[in-house]
């Protein structure tokens, strides 16, 4: 092949290879250097641990099936494997939907009895949720009022999204697909109260409601995505 | 042009008719032009409560199918001049009528009275809707039971998403004194807390209210019971003056407690 610049870059790193794919030749080219280059640098990587490939695409854009395709030449070589595809570029579609859980939905009502609030992302919600009203969000739910209904975090498997409320007097509390009731024999206490949240404990498997306080203990990287 | 105030609750039996017609009363009493509209057709009660049922020719979905006027339907009352009502049908059931034809009526009795009440059937249904089609205001009825006052918050959402209808205010009906004081009763605090909307009102549990509903007359006639001077106080609010809330607790008074300390109880 006669060429100045190659389509396929492969750099070591401490860590692991860099895999550099040339954005601008045909996707066909890409993976016929791909192929050759690998065959032809197979013993460096003979003996050894396993080799992680950081796969960098730059400007170009790969479907499912094509990333699945790359993986799988990679993968041929015994000792390599893909640690991630990394791309500067992503679908409208992946965009909006990144965009959507990202999104902090602020609205000024109460919900009340067999109304059901649903929202794309976080839910900041200045009023309460009466017996029989529900809340839905896929991101986090925060209401800054009382908590009588039902609240629904994370719909689609966010697992670590937390339901917080002023006054935490739920009927049912859910996050992903975890659901948990209140207690039949609670007491109608009226003493103060302060700010709660609720999140799955992963050792538990089980929704927990904590102070608001420690929520800055812990690990919360969902909340600012 | 008058204003209609459709009466409402959700549950049944928390007392829709009853506060319908002590409302129409203590309004009547106040000097007002007003006509009762009962729009629970298959169950119409507001006649009897009122001790007008033996009067009916016409009834409501008479005047929607155009068998006769409007005028012809209303019926006056005993004792006040200026009373009217216009008896829902015993016949037929809540689609005798629609939204539309609703409207109308209300529109058209609004240009002869100063105040358009409207007795509204239990549930959230045809019969609901069609009952709050005309109206400006709405009053919510709740007891203080858990149950009911669910109800009433499913009834304040819907009416909240009408926009011809202003925010609702709420009577708080059948308060038993002797329960809220012992803590087994939700407390008037409480229910408006949960359905936080504006109080219009609270009326205590009362004897009178049951006696007088069977003789055909309205509590409020009689100044004696206390229910009757909830009602007047619910009038005087409607008519926009302030006025403060009743006390929950009967003090026996002094009468009362010489009965006591003579054993005449």
């Amino acid at each position: 092949m006669s060429k100045t610049q190659p389509f396929v870059t492969i750099k070591g790193k401490k860590d692991g290879l860099i895999l550099e794919l040339d954005e601008n030749c045909a996707y066909d080219r890409l993976v016929h250097e791909l192929k050759e280059k690998l065959v032809n640098n197979q013993k460096p990587y003979q003996d050894g641990p396993l080799i992680s490939v950081k796969v960098q695409t730059g400007h170009r854009y790969l479907s499912q099936k094509q990333k699945k395709e790359i993986t799988e030449i990679i993968r041929s070589q015994d000792k390599l494997f893909v640690a991630s595809i990394e791309s500067d570029v992503m679908t409208k579609a992946e965009c909006e939907e990144k965009l959507a859980k990202s999104k902090m939905m602020t609205m000024h009502r109460i919900v009340r009895s067999g109304q059901i609030l649903e929202v794309e992302g976080n839910l900041l919600l200045f009023g309460d949720v009466n017996p029989g009203g529900q809340v839905i969000a896929t991101g986090n739910i925060y209401i800054m009022g009382v908590l009588r209904g039902v609240a629904h975090a994370g719909v689609n498997s966010e697992r670590s999204a937390i339901i917080a409320a002023s006054v935490m007097r739920p009927t049912q509390l859910r996050i992903d697909d975890v659901i948990s009731r209140s207690d039949d024999n609670q007491e109608l206490d009226k003493r103060d109260h302060t700010m709660e949240y609720a999140f799955i404990d992963s050792s538990l498997n089980q929704i927990v409601i904590d102070r608001i306080q420690s929520l800055s203990k812990k690990n919360f990287a969902f909340m600012w995505q | 042009m008058g204003e209609a105030i459709v009466v409402t609750s959700g549950k049944g039996g928390v007392g829709k008719t009853t506060t319908t017609a002590n409302l129409g009363t203590v309004l009547a009493l106040q000097g007002k032009k007003v006509c009762l509209v009962d729009t629970d057709i298959g169950l119409r009660n507001l006649d009897v409560v009122m001790g007008l049922e033996n009067r009916i020719i016409y009834d409501l979905v008479d005047v929607a199918q155009g068998r006769c006027k409007l005028n012809q339907a209303l019926i006056k009352d005993k004792r006040f001049e200026d009373l009217s009502l216009l008896p829902a049908a015993q016949t037929s059931d809540k689609t005798a009528v629609d939204q539309k034809q609703m409207k109308w009526m209300i529109e058209e009795l609004k240009r002869d009275y100063d105040y358009v009440i409207i007795d509204c059937p239990a549930g959230i249904e045809s019969g609901f809707k069609n009952a709050i089609a005309g109206a400006d205001h709405a009053i919510v009825v709740t007891t203080p039971e858990i149950s009911s006052v669910r109800d009433a918050d499913r009834i304040v959402g819907l009416l909240e998403q009408e926009k011809n209808i202003s925010s609702p205010r709420l009577i708080i009906n059948r308060i038993r004194s002797h329960m809220v004081k012992t803590g087994d009763m939700l407390e008037v605090d409480e229910i408006i807390n949960i359905l936080a909307i504006d109080l219009l009102g609270i009326v205590i549990d009362d004897d009178a209210v049951i006696s007088a509903t069977n003789k055909g007359e309205p509590v409020a006639l009689h100044p004696s019971s206390k229910s009757s001077l909830a009602y007047r106080n619910i009038g005087r609010r409607i008519l926009g003056e302030t006025v403060p809330l009743l006390t929950i607790d009967d003090k026996p008074g002094f009468f009362k407690k010489v009965k006591q300390l003579l054993g005449m109880r």
